[in-house]
């Protein structure tokens, strides 16, 4: 039974309740073992790195540094976000010494980059390779799906491993095996307006607007995101863009753990399917 | 370095950023690319533009611009810039000058109380929830009633938790941010 | 007895400045077997070489050594004086105090005494210096191009028309290059085919030079004034002495679908085919991988239309050799490909083209007949955007040079368009204009000014294409400070230029260099831009560097005289430095044949009267050797020498030292 660390992030018990619901789900289907950071932090996510340079850097060191000392090697985050903070903060390190000095001398603790930070992309195909593939008894029944990977799972040459950053495939496998058909279209990189759901809500209308409207033109039943901030704007705020008198839409969307739930037979209650904002249940249906 | 050894401008980012702005040739990709340059006064390019000008007046513009609180951090720019550079991490540092300074817009304070709303919590609680983010930052940017109809949809939903997280490590989170905070005034 | 005469330069404050050359001058007059030592403060001028000649006759000097500057500066001057006083020159030797000495240190006292050791050093080797005389070899009087486009064909017409023999090699099955693809030229808009076929006819017609289309060159062998090339030519499958070129073929061949190379894709061709209706020479060949024939035995066709016979599908490739005294390599270039750009749709969204392409649709022989149409659905585009710099000036994920032509085929592109679709929109996406050249700045003032073309300073972010079939270009204008987002039509990309897919096994072949981005290395970035650096071999056009036609043909022509001027003497003389081998005590190891870098070392057997081979020993050719003196370190028994830096010399020159 392979253990990977595990980095809920902060939306992952709030907003992103069904992205921590359908990843645990998953792990146990194909038999991997979930162990959570002890007492984890935090990453800073925008904020940390608007303010403060070194805040920035000391927050995710402190988790870098807890999982090493809890003999984890790696370490998934989900949050899209969370994983960009993390991993970059690694490679930062890897790069200067005296970062890693001023980081030990700031939070006390001893890291000595050990730890390797997956993506929800890297861990669906992880899924796979551990067994998951054999157990995707109830295909979606060739669900069009619009992959939607958002900037920080497409930026930077050392964070972005296995796949293109212009032209992303590092769904596909994951999605393909599931049954569904991925449909091309233009929007996959581009930014939904990220943290500015409240500070800056027209951005995030106008920005996620134009990703549905992209999405729908090229023929999808849903879109597919890994990252609860994007799914934050593109389901949340969906009927926010709709009262702006946009669209108007009805686009599931899925995180990449819910669609790998699904055609793994699990109920679509325990992914937390039934927890969105623009109805998702309708794509349970589509599962043989 | 000038003639008279004051540090420019273009030294500070450096220092802080790694970023030498000598080597941007202003071929505008990265303002080309920016899904936010509707809601900036200038782009990354031009800033990257006054930062190698670095002027007192080009400074004065930089610090006071709304583009610096516009960036919503997709690194766009970064990706693509045919120089290998960093726009995005000299706004971050540009950003921190003007907070430092009291430069901020008043018009983009909103965006700035959200960000301190959002450490204010994690510095409290290790953690950030969702209550008392959004309480502090429509106490404190003055924005009381949008989305507030959202509020019973996301409790029914089981995704606003009422019971806010706290850490056991909060004490050193508290402490990480005191450090933090000194290593900015040396 | 050695009378040995030592010339002590100033070069001006150069070396005067950091060495006290009186008081070399005088310890070098105290050396054993010198005779005359002076010191003056332009020994390359024309006094100070009269100084020397007039030194070596009144003083009956045995060698001379002159301290002064580098001998790759001025070697060939003293040792002409020399010639010139009746003394054998290489007993001239020089001692470099001013780039190992002057030039580089600070301290008078110490340089003035590096400079007196120096001169000894030199002393002592001169001392020992035998007379060397210089090996002559002949010329071939031909030249050998490589590359049949516009360069190669003014080099091979200049050469020509200066009386000498030309071997013209093309591995396309026409001349013409680049330049018959285009539809008209900048700054003129002369209509390119107009102003090149006559010069392709030239070529074919003239009695001086061979054409050889359809080959390439598969191995060089030799040296300046007697190489020796293979040729391969390929199979054609029609006898061109035959064939009339009246095209019967072409015309009935069932398979026409083959993507047109000439077209850059956009049209298509037959299986057997000219390139372009103005082919030189006129005759087809047959593609053997899409021949129905030759792939499967069916069909025939061609065959069975030809009025005169001329289809042979038993046709073989050939190898031919010809002897050269000089190459002029004249390859060209490509384009890069921009599907490495993600972000413009990483080569997959059909009306994104390149500067070929878009030539191809403006040209009247075009596959659209002159309309421009796009590739997706043919329809004829009302905006088009043109972005510059595409791949050139990206350090990061391009190349970090600049194309050079890109903004005058930009801006010529824009305004034909623009004279064929009177109403339509040409947004030109740009980081600089470099259009430096006569007549240039005006032609690109003329588009923007006189014909509309938008210039938007900025480079472009992403391309996309939304689902009513428009291209979605996303741009700046830094000069306003504004994003630009255009709905565009077309999109032609000025991919950078960069050199051909072979060009490094060409040039392994001619043994020249690259530099760190393919392209041919000339000998001097300054005064040498049309040789390389090895002797014989010249450079012309796009291979060396981007470049328009003006600048290729003015090179091609520079490169040609560069062949004339060493075919002007029917001999070329070689520097007698070379190595010799002792046979009497050469064991036969092979050492030295195999470390020599120009396989200049050959067995040689010695026979007795009645032709038995007696013994076998390593012999060293004249003609190849270059005198590096690898096999005189490898040499186990110590029987190869060096003539000119003898073992004796050399070992007296550091024994002068301790």
């Amino acid at each position: 039974m392979t253990t990977i660390g595990y980095y809920p992030g902060c939306s992952l018990h709030g907003t992103g309740r069904e992205l921590d619901m359908s990843i645990r789900a998953v792990a146990e289907v194909a038999g991997v073992i979930l162990t959570e950071i002890d007492d984890w932090n935090c990453c800073g996510a925008s904020a940390a790195h608007s303010l403060n340079h070194n805040l920035a850097v000391a927050l995710p060191y402190r988790n870098l540094a807890l999982a090493e000392e809890q003999g984890l090697t790696e370490v998934l985050a989900p949050c899209a976000a969370c994983f960009s903070r993390l991993k970059g903060t690694t490679v930062r390190l890897r790069r200067s010494d005296a970062l890693l000095e001023t980081m030990r001398g700031i939070t006390e603790h001893d890291y000595h980059g050990t730890v390797r930070i997956l993506s929800m992309i890297d861990f669906g195909s992880r899924l796979l390779d551990e067994g998951l593939a054999e157990k995707l008894t109830a295909p979606l029944d060739g669900l069009k799906v619009a992959p939607y990977y958002g900037c920080l799972l497409a930026r930077g040459e050392e964070i972005v491993e296995g796949y293109d950053a212009e032209q992303p495939t590092g769904m596909d496998a994951a999605l393909e095996a599931a049954g569904c058909e991925i449909v091309p279209w233009n929007f996959a990189v581009e930014c939904c307006g990220g943290g500015f759901s409240m500070s800056l809500t027209e951005a995030v209308v106008d920005l996620s607007n134009a990703i549905l409207t992209d999405a729908e033109e090229a023929g999808a039943d849903a879109l597919v995101t890994s990252c609860p901030m994007c799914h934050s704007n593109l389901d949340m705020r969906q009927r926010t863009i709709n009262e702006a008198g946009l669209g108007p839409h009805n686009l599931p969307i899925l995180y990449l753990s819910e669609v790998l739930g699904l055609a793994a037979g699990l109920q679509p209650e325990r992914l937390g399917l039934d927890r969105h904002f623009v109805d998702a249940m309708r794509v349970a249906e589509r599962s043989a | 370095m000038t003639k008279t050894g004051k540090p420019t401008l273009a030294d500070e980012i450096r220092e802080a950023t790694g970023v030498d702005v000598a080597e941007c040739y202003q071929c505008g990709k990265c303002s080309a690319g920016c899904p936010m340059a509707r809601y900036m006064d200038m782009g990354p390019s031009q800033i990257m533009r006054l930062v190698q000008i670095g002027t007192d007046e080009a400074r004065r513009r930089l610090l006071a611009s709304t583009a610096l609180w516009s960036c919503v951090g997709c690194l766009t720019c970064t990706q693509r810039c045919p120089k290998d550079l960093d726009p995005a991490a000299v706004i971050d540092a540009l950003r921190e000058m003007a907070n430092r300074e009291g430069t901020v817009p008043h018009d983009q304070k909103r965006i700035l109380k959200f960000h301190e709303a959002f450490l204010k919590n994690v510095e409290y609680a290790g953690r950030m929830s969702e209550v008392p983010l959004t309480g502090l930052y429509k106490m404190t940017s003055g924005d009381l009633f949008s989305d507030v109809l959202l509020a019973p949809v996301m409790l029914a939903k089981g995704k606003l938790p009422l019971v806010p997280r706290v850490i056991r490590g909060r004490k050193e989170i508290r402490r990480i941010f005191k450090a933090c905070l000194r290593k900015e005034d040396e | 007895m050695a009378r040995v005469g030592v010339f002590i330069c100033h070069c001006g404050e150069n070396i005067g400045r950091t060495v006290d050359c009186p008081a070399v001058a005088e310890a070098a007059g105290r050396l054993p077997g010198v005779v005359e030592s002076v010191d003056y403060k332009y020994m390359c001028s024309d006094p100070g070489q009269q100084m020397i000649k007039d030194a070596i006759k009144e003083k009956k000097l045995t060698g001379v050594v002159v301290a002064a500057c580098s001998p790759r500066m001025h070697e060939p001057t003293f040792r002409r004086a020399a010639a010139e006083a009746g003394l054998n020159p290489f007993l001239l030797e020089m001692a470099n105090i001013r780039e190992h000495c002057s030039w580089v240190h600070e301290d008078r006292e110490q340089a003035t005494a590096k400079a007196v050791d120096l001169v000894r050093v030199m002393v002592e080797k001169v001392k020992r210096n035998a007379e060397l005389n210089p090996i002559r070899v002949p010329v071939e009087p031909t030249a050998l191009v490589i590359g049949g486009g516009i360069a190669g064909i003014q080099a091979a017409l200049d050469v020509a028309n200066g009386g000498k023999k030309v071997v013209l090699v093309e591995k396309s099955p026409s001349l013409g290059g680049h330049m018959a693809r285009l539809s008209e030229t900048f700054p003129t808009l002369d209509c390119s085919q107009c102003i090149l076929t006559p010069r392709m006819v030239e070529v074919a017609a003239h009695p001086n030079i061979e054409l050889l289309t359809y080959s390439e060159v598969t191995n060089v062998d030799g040296f300046v004034g007697n190489f020796e090339v293979t040729i391969k030519q390929k199979a054609r499958y029609v006898d061109p002495d035959t064939c009339t070129g009246c095209g019967a073929c072409y015309q009935k061949c069932p398979v026409k679908k083959i993507p047109s190379e000439f077209d850059a894709a956009l049209g298509s061709r037959t299986a057997i085919y000219t390139p372009f209706p103005q082919a030189v020479p006129n005759k087809p060949v047959i593609d053997a991988e899409h021949c129905l024939m030759l792939t499967k035995g069916k069909c025939g066709l061609c065959e069975k239309v030809c009025p005169t016979g001329a289809i042979n599908y038993e046709d073989t490739d050939r190898e031919v050799t010809r002897k050269v005294g000089a190459i002029i390599v004249a390859t060209g270039f490509q384009l890069w490909d921009h599907s490495a750009y993600g972000e413009y749709g990483a080569g997959k969204l059909a009306d994104v083209i390149d500067g070929f392409q878009f030539e191809r649709l403006l040209s009247a022989s075009g596959p659209t007949g002159g309309e421009v149409r796009r590739p997706s659905d043919g329809q004829v585009p009302q905006t088009v955007v043109f972005i510059q710099c595409c791949g050139s000036r990206d350090p990061k994920r391009g190349v970090e040079y600049c194309s050079k032509i890109c903004c005058m085929y930009t801006a010529k592109h824009a305004m034909l368009y623009r004279h064929k679709v009177h109403d339509g929109r040409a947004v030109v996406f740009y980081m600089d204009v470099r259009a430096g050249g006569k007549g240039y700045d005006e032609f690109v003032r003329r588009a923007i000014e006189a014909d509309g073309a938008e210039y938007v300073r900025g480079r472009v972010s992403r391309i996309y294409r939304r689902a009513d079939g428009k291209l979605i270009v996303r741009g700046a204008d830094t000069l306003a400070a504004l994003p630009v987002t255009i709905e565009a039509d077309l999109v032609v990309l000025a991919d950078a230029i960069v050199p051909q897919t072979r060009s490094a096994e060409l040039a392994q072949m001619l043994g020249i260099a690259y530099d760190m981005n393919g392209f041919y290395s000339e000998a001097h970035p300054k005064l040498r831009p049309v040789e390389t650096a090895t002797a014989g071999v010249f450079l012309a056009g796009a291979c060396q560097s981007p470049k328009d036609i003006p600048d290729s043909v003015a090179q091609a022509s520079a490169a040609a005289s560069k062949a004339l001027g060493l075919f002007s003497n029917p001999e070329l003389e070689r520097e007698p430095i070379i190595a010799r081998v002792n046979e009497t005590t050469c064991v036969h190891c092979r050492a030295c044949i195999n470390a020599c870098p120009y396989t200049a070392i050959d067995d040689y057997d010695i026979t007795d009267r009645n032709g038995n081979v007696i013994r076998t020993v390593a012999r060293v050719n004249e003609g190849l050797c270059q005198g590096c003196g690898t096999c005189v370190a490898v040499c186990r028994s110590n029987s190869i020498d060096l003539d000119g830096f003898t073992d004796e010399q050399v070992l007296a020159e550091i024994a002068t030292l301790e």
